[in-house]
């Protein structure tokens, strides 16, 4: 491949690719992300692939192998163009059919299509699908059109066209400049205006500067950052691009995730394949403008994800953050100004200097502008990746795209933010998600997990559940989060295990103001979020287990009891073999029963009775 | 550590001489290629990076992705994000307790399992989730979680038996 070296260049290559692209009559993407390859796409691609070798149509259909397309739970997916026919759920047997039918005689399959659960009707088309249908997916969106590996789809598709325009037409103030219009925020969690941090940057004293692409993605229940880094990673890279000329640096890093193999191995491939092209290295498209980038694996560390840990990290030490009275934007990587954004914030850049910042601001809300990427999970029916203009109601998003619950229970909460984040209650769903308004609520927007949880969960086991996740990250440098964190899960444990009094409930509240003003850095600062917000709005949840020694969600374990109802039992023998503690007895064909000194409360045994017999109480 | 091991050791450092900012990288290719951190290799490490060899400890034990413990032949790891612990994640772990033996970052005394957690796989829409030696199994249960565990150590005693 040669090099790019002018607008020009760069149009004649993407023409080329998009006349290549015509020469197919049809093109199927297969979602190839890591929601679908556990799914089984990989041997629907396989399938694919033979099928169109034995039938000699390799020429004429095009095969895509793409990043997630965010409907996890239908996976493995299937887009169909032109026609945008949309198939869910497919099996390598399916194939044949498929290529048989749709590809050769346009004929649609019934039984492969969605079904819309609220009115059971058949949808073929992607576009009128109601959970892609309701969503903005600005970002998300291109991950379809590119497979993550090609750096021609990438171009086909305007890619890099934004660095051009920067790099021959306008001066790095300018750039600045447009970001700041544009309003754009950061959206790893801190929510700080990515203009004015550039800016800081840019006028920084010190040489060489430094950008870096925060890919460690720690907030259990979200993984956007994953999917756009391994679905379209040059477009992270070009916005790392652009910012690094208008920021004056000349040395970037990708900090990614070990546990996201995928995004590593694609990011690496990216990073090569626009070096190869001349977008990364010296003297770029021409101008004194030189950039590169390195990509470092995390190490597990979930307090990695905050700035001067990761940076700390990224120095070969361990992570530990330290005070911020200094700005990384002046002294961050080798005490040289650095500039750190998320992925995602990094895969704006591109289509706000192409669409223009006026095209950013109009999407949102008076604070946060454009797009956001969330996960929505939990217990939801439509788990998936979820892309919405900021100021979409909560609802909005749970129940038109989301499409409520997933096991006809009902809803009672939204985890937003992660580990820093709160529980909101069903009475809040009508917030509009926007930095502020959540944040009001107890809560934040976070880098965007959004865990959906219904009557079945306990609300003091998930204060709990992130107490003991924050406990075990707090890398123990400051008193108030390493000491602070474990008195208070001391008294959630006590609470959770029926030692809990009401006095402690405020002893509760008091250590986590404390924590919460005293901590260092944000992991302590946030920490409380979880358990005060809880506290807030599921009060009667407390007190039922602090009174009444009763956990109303059934969950935990020191205050619940198993039991085998005797009229209900058939005596099969499934839970006895079921169960992990050899805590149930009893001869085929009786009542079997429970000892309770050996239960253990798992649960298992009412996951494996197909009679209702296992009661909780 | 075999001379074969040492000079695997000795790839892996080679260009990183020196290079003490290179240290988590070279710690991840060790743990690549050994499955943990032997020793041997954290004592070369320290000598060919420049590195005082307490620091190197230090880094190796605050990371959750080193270990200095070889693993198991297989590893299992069971996700406990928040998605998966809403869906019933932690009876897993009853289940390996039952079929194992064995807690959270311990190995079976035969060598075969390894049981880890991770706080988030980013594979939530799948959830319950464990991964089997690197691959994905998605909509866990107890049940599925057992014949998973049995469905390996079987394969291992057939093999054993064909020999």
């Amino acid at each position: 491949m040669r090099t790019i070296a002018c607008m020009e260049d760069l149009e004649k290559l993407a023409e080329q690719k998009r006349k290549e692209n015509r020469g197919y009559s049809r093109t199927v993407t297969l979602c190839a992300g890591t929601g679908c390859c556990a799914s089984g796409c990989l041997s629907v691609i396989k399938a694919l692939r033979e099928e169109l070798e034995r039938l000699k149509l390799k020429e004429k259909i095009k095969i895509r192998a793409t990043g997630c397309h965010g409907f996890c739970e239908q996976g493995p997916l299937m887009v169909i163009e032109p026609g945008n026919i949309f198939y869910c759920r497919i099996k390598p047997e399916d194939i044949p059919e498929i290529v048989a039918e749709t590809l050769q005689k346009d004929r649609l399959i019934e039984r492969l299509m969605y079904t819309d659960p609220s009115s059971g009707r058949k949808i073929a088309c992607e576009a009128e699908i109601p959970f892609y249908k309701a969503q903005d997916r600005t970002v998300l969106g291109q991950n379809k059109l590119v497979d993550p590996c090609a750096v021609g789809d990438y171009i086909a598709n305007g890619g890099y066209s934004a660095l051009v325009k920067v790099l021959t037409s306008m001066k790095p103030e300018e750039v600045i400049d447009e970001i700041k219009r544009s309003g754009l925020r950061g959206r790893g969690g801190g929510g700080f205006p990515a203009g004015r941090q550039w800016e800081y940057c840019r006028q920084a004293e010190g040489e060489p500067k430094y950008v870096i692409c925060n890919a460690d993605e720690g907030d259990p229940g979200a993984y956007m950052d994953r999917s756009v880094l391994e679905g379209n990673p040059h477009v992270v890279i070009e916005g790392m691009l652009i910012g690094a000329f208008a920021i004056g640096a000349k040395h970037g890093f990708i900090y990614v995730r070990n546990e996201y193999p995928l995004a590593v191995e694609h990011s690496k491939i990216a990073v090569e394949q626009a070096g190869k092209l001349g977008l990364l290295g010296t003297n770029i498209l021409g101008t004194d403008f030189s950039f590169d980038i390195k990509i470092a694996r995390g190490g597990g560390a979930f307090v990695c994800g905050e700035s001067t840990a990761l940076m700390a990290s990224l120095e070969g030490m361990v992570g530990e953050p330290r005070p911020k009275d200094i700005h990384t934007t002046d002294k961050g990587f080798k005490d040289l100004p650095t500039n750190l954004n998320n992925v995602e914030t990094w895969a704006n850049v591109p289509f706000i200097i192409n669409k223009g910042s006026s095209w950013f601001a109009s999407k949102g809300t008076s604070g946060s502008k454009g797009t956001k990427i969330f996960a929505l999970t939990g217990q939801i029916r439509n788990t998936g990746l979820v892309e919405i203009s900021m100021g979409t109601t909560l609802r909005e998003i749970i129940y038109d795209i989301g499409g409520g619950s997933a096991t006809g229970k009902k809803i009672k909460a939204v985890q937003t933010g992660g580990p820093s984040g709160g529980c909101l209650p069903e009475e809040l769903f009508d917030l509009p998600v926007d930095f502020e308004a959540l944040a009001e609520a107890g809560s934040m927007v976070g880098s965007g997990g959004m865990v959906v949880m219904d009557e079945d969960t306990c609300m003091v086991d998930v204060a709990r559940y992130f107490l003991e996740f924050l406990l075990d990250e707090s890398c123990g440098k400051c008193v108030p989060c390493r000491i602070g964190l474990s008195r208070m899960l001391e008294i959630i444990k006590d609470i959770t295990e029926g030692r809990g009094t009401e006095e402690k409930l405020e002893l509760l509240k008091d250590t986590a103001e404390t924590v919460s003003v005293a901590s260092l850095c944000a992991l302590g600062k946030t920490a409380p979020n979880p358990v005060l917000s809880t506290i807030k709005y599921f009060r009667s949840e407390y007190e039922a287990h602090i009174k009444k020694k009763q956990c109303p969600a059934g969950v935990c374990r020191e205050l619940i009891h198993y039991s085998i109802d005797r009229d209900k039992c058939t005596g099969c023998g499934v839970c006895l073999t079921a169960c992990p503690h050899e805590a149930i007895t009893g001869e085929k064909g009786k009542v079997h029963r429970i000892e309770d000194d050996k239960c253990r409360k798992c649960g298992i045994c009412g996951e494996a009775c197909k009679f209702g017999a296992i009661k909780l109480s | 550590m075999t001379t074969a091991d040492a000079k695997r050791v000795d790839t892996i450092l080679k260009g990183r001489e020196g290079a003490s900012g290179e240290l988590i990288e070279a710690l991840q290719d060790i743990q690549d290629a050994f499955k943990y951190l032997p020793e041997e290799a954290l004592r070369s490490v320290s000598e060919k990076m420049a590195v005082p060899l307490i620091e190197v400890f230090r880094v190796a034990n605050y990371y959750k992705a080193f270990t200095l413990q070889p693993r198991g032949r297989h590893l299992l790891t069971v996700c406990m994000g928040t998605a998966c612990h809403v869906r019933g994640a932690p009876r897993f772990l009853d289940e390996v307790l039952g079929q194992l033996d064995i807690k959270p970052g311990e190995t079976t005394e035969d060598g075969d399992f390894t049981v880890e957690t991770v706080n988030c796989l980013g594979a939530c829409a799948l959830g319950p989730v464990v991964v089997l030696d690197g691959k994905y199994h998605d909509h866990m249960t107890a049940g599925k979680l057992r014949a998973l565990i049995q469905g390996t150590l079987s394969k291992k005693a057939k093999k054993t038996g064909d020999r």
